[in-house]
């Protein structure tokens, strides 16, 4: 059998989320939920602590009655550049993609949740149950993403069917990709543009231009996890710690 | 003070072939009894495979539970058969006599059971044999050796390999023995087992040299069985009661003292059940006593060294950690009974001789032992992912279900019942060692006294 190689360009998606922009109003939870067909979420699920979400929205109270601040911090998966949870799976269902992407093959997963012990986020899910929707969203499902099964873990992909497709259709235009093409469905979601998305080896995205940012920070950095998703801190008065987490 | 007692070989025979050639009706009512735990569980396993993972109490921050706690204690039961059979055979220890065959049996058995918790605890269990026997070559997809579950299975078969070869070198003299007290089928079929046996020098001396080779073969492998499953915790960076650099040498000697102590608790069970009085005598579980009280207080010291470790780096989330199990509830009463019955108890009455030589007393204290070593391995594995981490989304602890207490349970049954259908076809007692010892000794007079002795043939 030969093996067709797709020659692609060189990309390094990143993330950046303004802290100081989010609201905490979860249209990026629901937004991710429905593109990438994250099973539905009901008060039972939440009871037996199985929530699957592929991104979450921290609250974090700061200060002391009445004087209270509530703090939100989107987390997502980091997409680390040193992930801790791709050395230790067993059957490579977790690997590194070459657009430093963290990968999740579904097929291949056997369900040790080894991944989930080891990630530092904890920004991955296990299919505790086989995921049922009711009959009047059978038709809503995303064509592109597949429909995972119980027993497999699974997680937040930067939405990789949105990369996949942005890719193909400049291709098929004939055309270079540029900044914003490709917009995972959270980024494009929040309305208060707290969240931008694109590559970093591109120095005029948007991402880049935050490269320098002094309120940059990553979330439990000392652990060298080399993440890709980039923190930018709250900047009003009250705000003591650049990082929450 | 050994305690001879001189048998005719034809006793010898008997005695020790009591339950392999006619077995007492207890035996069936146990077989019985423990195989109905043994379906309880397999049909639990069924329900599992059925339904999914969502069955068990696992749940967010505590996706590993009770199926990994039961799977590091197996594997530690395990490691007695080597323990005492390699070692003891090796420094020609003469009390190893009656206790190596029980030891090895248990070590094989145990292992059996050990390898099916990750199997049965896996998400989709259809699909392991991706993983512990990696087929897929013709896509050139491998099993990513950096991970500690591929070393896993690779130490375990390999154990399992070694000492079920262990176990059959060593029966190969005693098939022989009952080939010639059978008829019929059985005959026939241990004629087969006993790979012509006629007990010719050549074929003593092979069977002695195998011994000793699998030995020296075999302890290697019966450290790193035990190192390999604490690394699948060790190297885990983000859980902080996991990554621990001792854990390896911790984990071997933890496990040799729950094993040394599972074979003082059977060999007491077999004392009793099959009326092995003249085998098993009081010098044995008092020198078994003896090294259990050096394996405890080195286990104790790596256990000292683990969390002097943890707590020295004084990270807030390590001391955290340590708060959690040592002092919150539920922990603090299941961690103050680890250490007692772990250690305090069972060492501090192993220091007394009558203790060491009193059957009731080494029974419950080796058993004691074991429920504190099982509640170490649960302190481990689940406070270290119900801890609070910095994302309060995944803040919470963990009851096993119903399904799960069931597998564990079935566990024992299941183990207990292989052994019961073990010594049923074979002796738990090896009758050419004995022998072998019977020959071998002599009395030898220092002053006065008399004193037994060995001759050693050089």
């Amino acid at each position: 059998m030969v093996i067709e190689v797709i020659e692609r360009q060189t990309r390094k998606w990143q993330m950046v989320v303004d802290v100081d922009k989010c609201t905490g109003c979860q249209a990026c939870v629901i937004a991710c939920q429905v593109e990438n067909n994250v099973a539905l979420n009901s008060d039972e699920i939440f009871r037996q602590r199985r929530a699957t979400e592929w991104i979450r929205i921290e609250r974090y109270w700061e200060g002391e009655f009445p004087n209270v601040k509530a703090r939100f911090l989107p987390v997502l998966c980091q997409q680390c550049g040193n992930a801790p949870c791709e050395p230790v799976c067993p059957v490579f269902a977790t690997y590194h993609n070459d657009q430093g992407l963290n990968v999740q093959v579904y097929n291949r997963c056997v369900g040790t949740r080894y991944c989930q012990n080891n990630c530092p986020y904890h920004v991955r899910f296990f299919n505790f149950w086989e995921p049922v929707w009711p009959e009047s969203l059978r038709n809503h499902l995303n064509p592109d993403v597949t429909v995972r099964s119980r027993g497999v873990m699974e997680k937040c992909t930067f939405c990789v069917q949105r990369i996949r497709r942005g890719e193909l259709d400049a291709d098929r235009e004939g055309r270079q990709l540029k900044d914003g093409d490709i917009q995972p469905a959270c980024a494009q979601a929040c309305p208060t543009d707290a969240l931008v998305f694109g590559d970093i080896s591109d120095s005029n995205s948007r991402v880049s231009g935050f490269a320098e940012n002094k309120r940059k920070f990553h979330l439990r950095e000392e652990l060298g996890t080399d993440t890709n998703v980039i923190y930018l801190a709250k900047v009003d008065a009250e705000a003591k710690d650049r990082s929450h987490a | 003070m050994q305690q001879r007692v001189a048998l005719p070989h034809k006793q010898i025979n008997a005695d020790l072939l009591n339950i392999t050639l006619k077995a007492p009706l207890w035996w069936w009512i146990t077989v019985g009894v423990l195989g109905l735990f043994v379906l309880a569980a397999f049909s639990s396993v069924a329900v599992l495979v059925n339904k999914g993972l969502g069955v068990t109490g696992l749940n967010r921050p505590v996706m590993w539970g009770l199926f990994i706690v039961d799977f590091i204690f197996w594997i530690g039961i395990s490691h007695a058969g080597v323990m005492l059979s390699a070692i003891l055979r090796l420094s020609k220890a003469e009390w190893r006599r009656p206790a190596t065959r029980a030891a090895e049996v248990l070590t094989v058995l145990s292992l059996l059971w050990a390898a099916l918790h990750p199997v049965i605890h896996a998400g989709r269990l259809w699909r392991i044999m991706y993983w512990a026997f990696p087929y897929d070559f013709s896509r050139g997809i491998w099993i990513n050796i950096r991970s500690p579950l591929v070393w896993d299975p690779s130490a375990i078969f390999t154990y399992l390999t070694g000492s079920a070869l262990f176990v059959i070198v060593a029966l190969i003299p005693d098939l022989a023995v009952i080939r010639d007290r059978t008829t019929g089928i059985r005959h026939q079929i241990y004629s087969i087992l006993a790979m012509g046996w006629r007990g010719t020098p050549r074929q003593w001396k092979l069977q002695i040299v195998a011994g000793f080779l699998l030995s020296a073969l075999l302890l290697p492998v019966f450290v790193s069985v035990h190192s390999i499953v604490s690394w699948d915790f060790a190297v885990a960076i983000s859980v902080e009661a996991w990554h621990v650099t001792i854990f390896a040498p911790y984990f071997v000697i933890g496990a040799v003292h729950s094993g040394v102590s599972a074979v003082v608790t059977m060999m007491v069970l077999m004392r009793w059940l099959f009326g092995w009085h003249a085998y098993i005598r009081e010098e044995h579980i008092d020198a078994l006593g003896r090294l259990l009280i050096v394996i405890a207080t080195t286990w104790l010291y790596f256990f000292f060294l683990e969390f002097s470790f943890a707590l020295f780096s004084r990270e807030s989330q390590e001391i955290a950690l340590r708060e959690l199990q040592v002092f919150t509830w539920p922990w603090w009463p299941l961690f103050l009974t680890f250490i007692l019955a772990g250690y305090v108890i069972p060492v501090g009455l192993w220091l007394s001789k009558r203790v060491r030589r009193s059957w009731v007393m080494m029974f419950w204290t080796s058993l004691l032992v074991n429920i504190g070593m099982w509640l170490e391995r649960l302190i481990i594995v689940i406070p270290g992912l119900s801890r609070k981490t910095p994302f309060s989304f995944d803040w919470g602890t963990y009851h096993p279900s119903l399904i799960e207490v069931t597998i564990i349970v079935g566990g024992y049954a299941f183990v207990f019942l292989l052994l019961l259908l073990f010594a049923k076809a074979f002796p738990l007692i090896p009758i050419f060692d004995i022998k072998e010892g019977q020959t071998l000794s002599e009395n030898i007079k220092i002053g006065r006294r008399t004193v037994p002795a060995l001759r050693v043939e050089e």
